[in-house]
């Protein structure tokens, strides 16, 4: 067993756990945060995508101990107060999703990909740097209209 | 995955006695290839000491001679470094084509190399670049390092360090990705030196791991451009055949590869390469 700390969402958690215990595991259930989703498992889906000091990763693939001391922002911590973030807004008001399963790691993603382009997005740069996230329904049209769509008002803000 | 233990390493001294007093430890940089292993319990170290933390082990270098890369240095801060880009733009430019932004953000240089898995980027790199991979206890040149699917000549216990590649006067790589995984179908990196020798890696398609093509080295060195390896094909024989596309399918990849290479690290001035694919 093994102590680790997080700050999760703003909140400092400090939890003993197996060794072996991953992020996502950590995030789902010792803290209860089932939003961040466990699709593949194989670091492929991006389902499990969670920001981890600053930066995107697969919590399905990383470690709780790795991320020891460190800042995580799950699906959970990105709204502010009642108001929507940005990227959940446009995803509802662009319907970018239909069974829903792929959204929180989408948006975590796609918030960060935004954040990488302070110039602005076209399209071609969205398909290409959504490509670590998978979704079996939407056939991604409205996913790329919904990214683009927040863009515009996340650097608006 | 079975059990474990984790220990964090803050320094290579600590890291050397931690992975020594193990009975069957593996260092863990960002994991992107030993998780997924271990999940399938595929492996079992005992202990995984985390090296991901250490200084010594993160860091860019660059001087007129050589770039310097940290064995534990991210993808995604090779991708981004600008400082590389205006040197040596092939090698972010590579990185950049490594597996999605999530795993940028995790995988490291080190890792990709020690694992040398035959369809990865960084392997073409090494040997395409004339790089040494720098150990805790040697440096290993690059026609040295590599020892066949998943195998290099690195001891147990031993553990990367940091990677030199020497600046060559142009370079470029080229690379077909799978869609599904984003490994390399085929990936070729071109290197033109001061002197005019030319060295050719290419990874993915080979079925004994990356390798130089050296037809295509003597070629280019007479006559750098693409029409001087245009009629070249690698032997269907020494390629790799799999549920993705055929042997024959990969020898005329890399071919087109290399051509594109080629005429890319002319087109783009001196030690130049860009585009997305």
């Amino acid at each position: 067993m093994i102590s680790v700390t997080l700050t999760v969402n703003s909140k400092t958690e400090t939890r003993e756990v197996d060794d072996r215990t991953l992020l996502v595991e950590y995030l789902r259930q010792e803290l209860g945060l089932t939003g961040t989703h466990v699709g593949c498992d194989t670091s492929q889906c991006g389902a499990c995508t969670v920001h981890l000091d600053g930066l995107p990763v697969k919590s399905c693939t990383v470690l709780a101990a790795q991320a020891d001391g460190g800042r995580i922002v799950t699906i959970e911590g990105v709204e502010s107060g009642t108001d929507l973030h940005p990227m959940q807004a446009a995803f509802r008001d662009m319907h970018g999703l239909q069974c829903g399963f792929c959204t929180p790691g989408m948006i975590m993603s796609a918030i960060k990909l935004v954040e990488r382009h302070p110039e602005g997005l076209t399209e071609a740069i969205i398909r290409d740097e959504l490509e670590g996230n998978i979704c079996r329904c939407t056939g991604y049209h409205n996913i790329v209209r919904a990214v683009l769509s927040a863009s515009e008002t996340m650097n608006l803000s | 995955m079975y059990a474990t233990r984790y220990t964090r390493a803050i320094s290579v001294d600590e890291a050397l006695e931690q992975i020594a007093a193990a009975e069957d430890g593996a260092f863990l940089a960002g994991g992107h290839t030993l998780l997924p292993t271990m999940k399938q319990r595929l492996a079992a170290p005992d202990v995984l000491i985390d090296i991901a933390r250490i200084a010594d082990l993160n860091f860019i270098e660059i001087s007129d001679e050589d770039v310097v890369i940290g064995a534990a240095t991210p993808h995604a801060v090779v991708a981004a470094s600008a400082e590389l880009a205006a040197v040596l733009p092939a090698l972010p430019h590579l990185a950049s084509l490594i597996g999605d932004p999530m795993v940028r953000s995790r995988g490291t240089i080190g890792g990709s190399v020690a694992n040398n898995d035959p369809a990865a980027d960084y392997p073409a790199a090494i040997l395409g670049l004339n790089a040494k991979v720098i150990t805790s206890q040697r440096s290993i040149p690059a026609d040295d390092f590599f020892a066949g699917l998943f195998e290099t000549v690195l001891e147990s216990g031993e553990l990367i360090t940091h990677i030199r590649f020497p600046r060559p006067s142009r370079a470029a790589y080229r690379k077909l990705r799978s869609p599904a995984s984003r490994y390399a179908v085929a990936g070729v990196m071109v290197s033109l030196w001061p002197g005019g020798s030319v060295r050719v890696a290419v990874t993915g398609a080979g079925s004994d791991g990356v390798f130089r093509w050296t037809e295509a080295e003597d070629r280019l060195t007479q006559t750098f451009n693409a029409d001087a390896i245009r009629a070249l094909r690698l032997d269907p024989a020494d390629m790799q055949s799999d549920f993705q596309c055929s042997a024959p399918y990969r020898a005329g990849v890399a071919g087109h590869l290399l051509a594109d290479a080629v005429t890319e690290a002319l087109s783009a001035g001196p030690a130049a390469a860009s585009g997305r694919h």
